[in-house]
């Protein structure tokens, strides 16, 4: 695939970097969550060497999540920025109560008199043979809940900068999003409108969305929407088709779930006309869902065809590869639903 | 009062309460006659038709929450709950903002976003969710234990919500990181239907004691000694900033929300004789008594006729909110000694 000359670190760099960069410069900046002492420093390594430069700012907990989100909560509303590490994304649901009954609600039910500027970082997604409990994308089930936003960088954003912007300029809750996989991948950042040899455009929203094409957005056949960690996937599926079929697929990439930039999606669409929503998770009441019908409701004189929702199919993660693979969205898929229709 | 409040003692019961030279157990009767009189007024109102929704009221428990909250002083916190009624009006000594609240108007304490069971005035919050809240509160004294303050914070919660596992997950923190933070627990032996003996298995104290932390128990309604009980805690607690957890015994001696009581009533009758307010009225004498009630009777009323008056939101008001008040003219005539205004 086609890597950008500005590639210059992984997103586990750079999110670690961002992260001792923001407490070194900012007192008010800790780190909250399991396993986070060094010499081991996260289940990910993303906290790696935090704790020995700020070891009265990097807190390891017990294996309370719903516990210390909330405690970071608590901090947050004190004046403090806290980051909180969830080991796993799957059990940010045991927190669940803490973000719909306390976290998202507590700026306007309290007349806003506090802000809660607390980040959770969630790292999501499967891949990695870690089965059903330790792979989903939980993110759609926090989807819809006012108040908090939901950030997913992917390989087209600086995953450091994006989450700079939620602890130091975002004054809501922010659930982060990290794909597992991405943390070993390189970013590609965008110069001069390109990203090596495709074309590249970004928002200048505090959370970007990235959109590249084959072609410099004069003509396209496709809009392919993801985030997160099926970005590398709809990168590929857009090569190929781009390749053999001599489509023009753009891809899409949001890195705010919640609230959502439609404007980038619905110039796409005056291009191309056909749209494609894809995600990690599963399809019911999901982002892909939402994407759709706001696209109807905003756009829907756009679509030349139905629009396509590309996600896993609904059964828990699988442990073994085989089953894994059936189970969750492939480029094949993405290149299938491209062509269609 | 008999002292004007002042500007700078909004967040600071302590010093309200010291500036008043009266004795101690004629300003203890007052603010329980406050408490009283204000949640009597209430519940007529709901039987006028005039309230809507519900509400949780105290009556019987007045003296836990004279006897805690005048030892907490500017910057100290406290998180309460569903049944939060007294403890607001001793913290913040505005019934008129409580009462525009439960009337719904935009001058309420939180312009009527949250009703009573959620609230925030200055560092006073509430929250519905039972111990929800408790790993908040615990972040929030761990914030001011890193910053150095030398605030505390005080959750109040009751016996049933003792079986809500977050608490637990807060209370080893709270050990753990040797938090400044008081658990009131008050036990008054009913959780909405279900009596203690039916949600509780064990000892209540031995929770406290099981994560290392101090705690003790009391029981008693007599607002005095609740007083003298908690003046030594709340100082331990700040001075040696750490945990404590104490059991204040008592029995909740209305509904549980409005019109809901199905326990014996030999059992109301036989706690009814050991209620706060008659034997702290007993201290004082008759005439006292009677400019006393007069004068709490005139506040009350003054506070319905105010929120009356006051505007019911608007759709502007979803974004919007309106300045808090200042405390209204008829404080200073109804605190002139006697006289009902
Ligand atoms: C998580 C949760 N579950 C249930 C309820 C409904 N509820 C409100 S008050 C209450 C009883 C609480 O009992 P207790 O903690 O003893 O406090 P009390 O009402 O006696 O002051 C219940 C079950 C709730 N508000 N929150």
């Amino acid at each position: 695939m086609t890597t950008s000359t500005a590639a210059t670190t992984t997103v586990l760099k750079s999110l670690n970097g961002a992260m001792h960069a923001m407490m070194e410069a900012d007192e008010r900046v800790l780190l909250i969550g399991e396993d986070l002492l060094d010499p081991y420093g996260g289940a990910f390594k993303v906290a790696r060497g935090l704790s020995e430069r700020f070891p009265e700012r990097v807190l390891t907990t017990p294996i309370s999540e719903a516990g210390f989100v909330g405690v970071a909560a608590g901090m947050a509303m004190r004046g403090m920025r806290p980051i909180v590490e969830i080991m796993f994304g799957d059990f940010l649901m045991l927190a669940a109560d803490q973000l719909l009954n306390h976290i998202s609600k507590y700026r306007w039910m309290y007349n806003d008199q506090v802000h809660v500027p607390l980040v959770i970082r969630a790292p999501m997604g499967a891949r990695r043979g870690y089965g059903p409990t330790h792979s989903q994308s939980v993110e759609k089930h926090i989807l819809g809940m006012p108040g908090l936003h939901v950030v997913a960088p992917s390989v087209l954003h600086d995953a450091g900068a994006l989450l700079r912007a939620a602890v130091l300029d975002d004054l809501s809750p922010v659930v982060f999003v990290e794909n597992k996989l991405m943390y070993a991948r390189r970013q590609m950042s965008a110069e001069g409108g390109r990203i090596g040899d495709l074309f590249a455009r970004a928002t200048s929203e505090r959370y970007p969305t990235t959109t590249v094409s084959w072609e410099p957005f004069d003509r396209a056949d496709v809009t392919l929407v993801a985030y997160g960690g099926m970005v590398e996937l709809a990168l590929e599926a857009a090569e190929t088709l781009f390749f053999e079929d001599e489509l023009v697929v753009e891809v899409v990439a949001p890195s705010s779930l919640q609230p959502l930039d439609l404007a980038p999606i619905l110039d796409s669409l005056k291009r191309s006309g056909k749209l494609v929503v894809c995600e990690e998770g599963t399809a019911g009441a999901g982002f892909g869902a939402e994407v759709i019908s706001r696209v109807s409701a905003e756009g829907f004189s756009l679509l030349k065809s139905a629009p396509k929702r590309v996600a896993a199919r609904d059964y828990p993660i699988a442990n073994t590869r085989s089953l894994e693979d059936m189970i969750l969205p492939q480029v094949a898929d993405l290149v299938r639903s491209c062509r269609s229709g | 009062m008999s002292q004007p409040v002042e500007r700078g003692d909004i967040a600071n019961p302590r010093a309200r309460f010291e500036r008043d030279g009266r004795p101690l157990r004629t300003k203890l009767f007052e603010q329980m006659m406050l408490i009283r009189r204000f949640e009597e007024r209430l519940l007529e109102l709901f039987g006028e038709g005039e309230l809507f929704g519900t509400t949780h009221c105290y009556i019987g428990q007045e003296a836990d929450a004279v006897g805690v909250i005048n030892h907490l002083q500017d910057g100290d916190i406290i998180f309460s709950n569903h049944r939060c009624h007294g403890h607001f009006l001793v913290y913040g000594d505005r019934p008129e903002l409580l009462m525009a609240e439960l009337m719904g108007r935009v001058t309420g304490v939180v312009g009527g976003r949250g009703g009573s069971q959620h609230i925030c005035f200055e560092n006073f919050y509430t929250n519905g969710i039972q111990g929800g809240f408790m790993p908040t509160v615990t972040g929030m004294a761990l914030a001011e234990k890193m910053k150095g303050s030398g605030n505390i914070a005080v959750a109040f919660i009751g016996d049933g919500t003792l079986g809500q596992g977050v608490l637990y997950e807060a209370l080893n923190m709270a050990s753990l990181w040797s938090v400044p933070l008081l658990v009131v627990v008050e036990n008054n032996r009913w959780a909405q239907s279900t009596p203690v003996e039916r949600e509780l298995a064990g000892d209540m104290v031995a929770r406290g004691r099981a994560f290392g932390i101090d705690a003790g128990e009391i029981d008693s309604t007599d607002a005095e000694e609740l007083f003298g009980h908690f003046g030594d805690i709340i100082a331990k607690v700040r001075n040696e900033q750490r945990p404590h957890f104490e059991v204040i015994h008592t029995y909740r001696l209305c509904h549980h929300s409005k019109s809901d009581d199905m326990r014996p009533e030999e059992e109301i009758e036989r706690f009814r004789k050991d209620e706060p307010l008659i034997g702290a009225r007993a201290w004082l004498d008759e005439d006292e008594a009677r400019a006393i009630e007069a004068r709490i009777e005139a506040r009350v009323e003054a506070a319905v006729r105010w929120s009356r008056e006051q505007p019911f939101p608007t759709p502007r008001h979803l974004d919007e909110r309106v300045a808090r008040p200042a405390p209204m003219a008829f404080e200073a005539s109804a605190s002139d000694a006697g006289e009902g205004a």
